[in-house]
């Protein structure tokens, strides 16, 4: 497996092997998709749109919508206008969506269509009530993560408005992650007591159930209402800086509503810092419910942590999950050895070394944005970890060293259940520390010699 | 049929109904020639399952040449959805003493960012394949464009000729941008002009040791079909010279040239390649079926007819023998517990009509297939292909004109012989879908989410095998649903025991317990029963 990645470290400034990242429309497609009655829509050529749906699909086993504009090397010449418009005219007519979301592609986006002429030359084609919005996304500036930040910027500069009727709402962006890590946030909120907004909302649209009839457009999603309501709300919080920030940022400019932003909720510390901004913003008081939880998660390392303490791990993916990763692992005496992000952004090398530092561990720990999964193994090659923590493209490293891969992040196309599953909040924590000491103690049963097999472990 | 077509289409806008009706026929063997529009521009925002001219190149035909190091030049995405997701599998052939080269694991891209866009990706191109040379000097490498390249002007041309020079390998530059033609399918014809242009022919390998020496063209190895199918040819006799390109390798396709025959299994996306050959070489093809029972066996019969050998026409019949009586139990078990049941089948050029065979095998009817982005020729058969328009969406793909090449042409039959042989195998010939399709069933080009969704509202099947953006889809309506890309993971699903695997996968969509439970019971039977019987007494 990958035997063609040598173990001497080399350069490189133009080849990307293996990246721990991909492109902008894929993350404005999910963001969409967190829209109730909205219909993605990729202006480009339609490999793209194919291509995101396909790796959406993989990841949910789920469908995934969404329409494209179909360039061909006539409208890269002339320009995309009358695909948009072809394609909005049919879209309202056949699959009736209440909004459509563009965004666009390196195509699209080299060539210079000006979308939102485009789209104010549609208007008359929007039917009553409908919405056309867009997000410019073009794919070699930052990653799908930019990509999901731009479209939810793009949704409040369209779509939120500040009408001076305060709704004492707080409003939530969640980030680039799984339904079942914003329905965990949702559940600490209702708990907590606290009115909210979570915008964009993918559960309910990629999680559905299966009922024996298809909707195209599930139940689930911000309602549209909602989404223009976040301007009448008294705080956002944006969890994860490249994720959700420009959104929350946009919010405050254009509806004056002000913004906290947070690390994903991912890890004891960071939910901690949620709960607790949470109730300083609404003078709520944590349940017993919640404690309870936090209660059991801190017994559980406890109880567990012969097993993780001083192991050490080689994380990569998104840079706001790597992060809160890092950090947890941090708080679970594991060492984060490596800690790549594909996405570029000096934020992320600052962030995590305020938390290496923090532990005193910064000299023997090694982290890069912009790196992707060869450099990584190659890392690994010189010097190995325990625990593997990354999407499925880390499993060819994990076999190639033989080492456990704990699934975490976007994409998981290789197994299933995950998206059901949260890794936000202290039932989320309790999650991914049951991952790691599974994959630590299979390790172990398989490994021993005979003599050494524990009944009890 | 015809009525429930209309019906069906009726939500369209006029203008997108007229587009979409020329795409649809029923089939009718009382009307002679039944026409359908293919290979024509998408509509926009019709949600189409059409990819573009990048994947039908890199992602179809040159990503699975084992040996090479192939850089996609631009942005990320394409090269990473590329990267992995299509099952051609390989593994690395040692080739004497060496050991064999096999990057099919890895992702290479130019990863472009803004300022290659502004300034222009040459030099980063030339750097990336000069970090690829000394990391893994590979024998050959490719690179494939993506949409803004041609945008920019980039020159992969010239970097390619250049690289060449510099470190002495084969640097093949494929110009497929997203956005030419209408669909895969350009990228195929992109991919199919340059291995002729460059690649076969450079080999001079000497074969004249071996007898019935074959190429297997459009045979992509997903989930290890053309392993199965290469165990019985060479279980036969027959030596495979290169596999085109599941599983393939640089040397090989090189001396491609130096087959007897070429079996073409996927028409669409090598028949370039095919009439090239014969026109170049003199290298006759035949269209093979390797999936199902009867096309395969047919498929080897045909072989067999056109080598006329006797001791390979008696290995022929013998191999044919011994394989199927190794599952006939099998056959017999799975026929009875699928037959009777009717499917829709959508696949990409090809699959639509050679799974056709495996299904009638076991009693399942075709009611509804179709192609992404077949040509008229894969639906109504090559002898259409004279009258097919060129249009300005497509124009700009290269019809490339090949001459005899005087060194290396041979007449491997005699002309008569060959006219005689035409007559009895489809040599040199493809008749299409819609002949084989049965009658009534509709077909459909470019099938889209709508008339899915609408089609399978209306005629109910009882299976549908499409990929894997439609799957959920169906199995949301009850449907069951598998992907004839990525064979669901599993596979293969060619030759006699490809049938088997196929049977036993769609046996178990069909079986597993999961359906019943679709409905919770609170749903059908009453919750509070001495409340009803209340209410019925006092009526």
């Amino acid at each position: 497996m990958l035997d063609k990645t040598p173990k001497e470290l080399y350069e490189r400034k133009a080849l990307r092997i293996n990246p721990a990242k991909t492109c902008q429309p894929i993350g404005a497609m999910y963001a969409a998709l967190g829209i109730h009655k909205c219909l993605p829509h990729s202006h480009g050529s339609q490999g793209c749109c194919s291509y995101h749906r396909m790796q959406l699909t993989r990841h949910f086993k789920d469908p995934i919508m969404a329409s494209t504009s179909s360039f061909t090397e006539g409208a890269c010449v002339f320009g995309g206008g009358s695909n948009m418009k072809t394609a909005v005219k049919n879209i309202f007519e056949i699959y009736e969506p209440d909004i459509i979301a563009v965004h666009t592609t390196c195509l699209s986006e080299t060539i210079g269509d000006d979308l939102k002429t485009i789209i104010a030359q549609s208007q008359s084609i929007v039917p009553e009530g409908k919405h056309v919005i867009h997000a410019s996304t073009p794919s070699y500036v930052g990653s799908h993560v930019t990509g999901y930040s731009n479209m939810v910027k793009a949704i409040v500069t369209y779509l939120a408005e500040n009408t001076e009727t305060p709704n004492e709402k707080i409003n939530i962006i969640p980030g680039f992650v799984s339904p079942g890590d914003i329905r965990e946030i949702k559940k600490l909120l209702q708990l907590l007591g606290v009115p909210f907004i979570m915008m964009p909302d993918t559960s309910g649209v990629v999680d559905a159930g299966m009922t024996g009839h298809y909707d195209m457009y599930p139940a689930g999603g911000t309602k549209l209402e909602d989404v223009k309501d976040t301007g009448n709300s008294k705080h956002t919080l944006a969890l994860g800086s490249f994720s959700s920030e420009a959104g929350a940022a946009e919010l405050d400019k254009k509806c004056k509503v002000p913004m906290d932003t947070l690390t994903m909720p991912i890890g004891i510390e960071a939910v901690d810092r949620f709960l607790m901004t949470v109730c300083k913003l609404t003078d709520k008081e944590v349940p017993y419910e919640i404690e309870e939880e936090r209660t059991q998660l801190v017994d559980l390392m406890l109880d567990s942590h012969q097993y993780l303490y001083g192991k050490k791990v080689a994380i990569s993916g998104d840079p706001d999950t790597v992060i809160s990763m890092t950090e947890f692992v941090v708080s679970l005496g594991m060492i984060p050895k490596y800690i790549v992000t594909g996405t570029p952004g000096a934020s992320f090398e600052k962030q995590i070394k305020a938390i290496l530092v923090k532990a005193g561990i910064e000299e023997e720990c090694k982290y890069k944005a912009s790196g992707d999964l060869f450099e990584l193994h190659q890392w690994i090659k010189n010097e190995p970890v325990d625990l593997l923590v990354g999407t499925t493209h880390s499993k060819f490293i994990s076999r190639a060293e033989d080492i456990p891969l704990i699934r975490f992040g976007f994409p998981i196309i290789d197994r299933y259940a995950h998206a059901y599953m949260p890794t936000t909040g202290y039932k989320g924590a309790i999650r991914i520390i049951e991952m790691f000491t599974n994959a630590i103690l299979d390790r172990q049963d398989r490994d021993c010699a005979e003599e050494d097999f524990e009944m009890v472990m | 049929m015809k009525n429930i077509v209309d019906k069906a289409l009726e939500k369209y806008p006029a203008k997108t109904f007229k587009q979409r009706k020329k795409h649809i026929i029923v089939k009718d063997s009382e009307n002679e020639s039944q026409d359908i529009a293919a290979n024509t521009r998408t509509v926009p925002g019709i949600i189409t399952n059409r990819g573009c001219c990048y994947a039908g190149c890199k992602g179809v035909v040159v990503g699975p040449i084992k040996d090479m190091v192939h850089i996609v030049h631009g942005p990320i995405g394409c090269s990473y959805y590329a990267w992995g997701t299509r099952r051609n599998k390989a593994t690395a052939e040692k080739e004497g003493d060496t050991a064999g080269e096999n990057f099919i694991e890895y992702c290479f891209s130019t990863d472009m960012q803004e300022s290659d866009i502004v300034f222009g990706g040459e030099k980063k191109l030339k750097l990336a394949i000069k970090e690829a040379m000394e990391l893994f000097n590979p024998k050959a490498i490719s690179i494939s464009a993506t949409c803004p390249v041609g945008l920019i002007g980039d020159d992969i041309n010239a970097v390619a000729v250049q690289a060449e020079k510099e470190y002495g390998i084969q640097v093949l530059a494929f110009n497929c941008e997203g956005y030419k033609g209408v669909s895969q399918s350009a990228g195929h014809h992109i991919a199919n002009n340059k291995f002729i242009k460059d690649v076969i022919g450079k080999g001079n390998k000497d074969f004249s040791d071996k007898k019935f020496n074959i190429n297997i063209l459009g045979e992509y190895n997903i989930g290890g079909d053309a392993w199965e199918v290469e165990r019985v040819l060479n279980k036969i006799g027959y030596n495979v010279i290169a596999t085109l390109t599941g599983d393939g390798s640089i040397e090989r396709i090189k001396n491609a040239h130096k087959a007897d025959l070429n079996l073409v299994q996927c028409h669409r996306s090598i028949n370039y390649i095919a009439e090239m050959l014969e026109e170049k070489y003199g290298t006759p093809w035949l269209k093979t079926n390797f999936i199902g029972i009867d096309a395969f066996s047919q498929t080897l019969r045909d072989m067999a007819i056109f080598f006329d050998d006797e001791e390979l026409t008696a290995r022929t019949e013998a191999v044919i023998a011994e394989e199927l009586e190794a599952i006939e139990g099998e056959v017999e078990y799975y026929s009875e517990r699928l037959s009777g049941r009717t499917a829709f089948l959508y696949v990409g050029g090809s699959r639509s009509h050679h799974y056709q065979n495996l299904l009638s095998t076991f009693g399942v009817e075709t009611i509804l297939s179709g192609y992404e982005f077949a040509h008229r020729d894969d639906y109504e058969g090559r002898e259409v292909i004279p009258f097919i328009k060129p249009d300005a969406d497509s124009k700009n793909i290269e019809e490339l004109k090949v001459q005899k090449d005087e060194k290396n042409y041979r007449v491997i039959i005699s002309p008569e012989k060959l006219e005689e042989l035409k007559k009895v195998i489809p040599l040199n010939e493809y008749k299409g879908l819609i002949k084989d399709s049965p009658e009534g069933s509709i077909i459909i080009d470019d099938l889209n989410h709508y008339e899915t969704e609408t089609f399978i509202k209306i005629l109910k099947p009882d299976m549908f095998f499409s990929g894997i953006k439609d799957v959920f889809v169906a199995k949301k309506m009850g449907v069951m649903a598998k992907q004839l890309h990525s064979y669901d993971y599993s596979g293969p699903y060619a030759g006699f025991r490809g049938a088997i695997n196929f049977a036993r996968d769609t046996d178990m969509g069909v079986y597993t317990p999961s359906w019943k439970y679709v409905t919770a019971p609170w749903k059908t039977e009453p919750m509070i029963v001495g409340n009803v019987e209340e209410e019925v007494a006092s009526c």
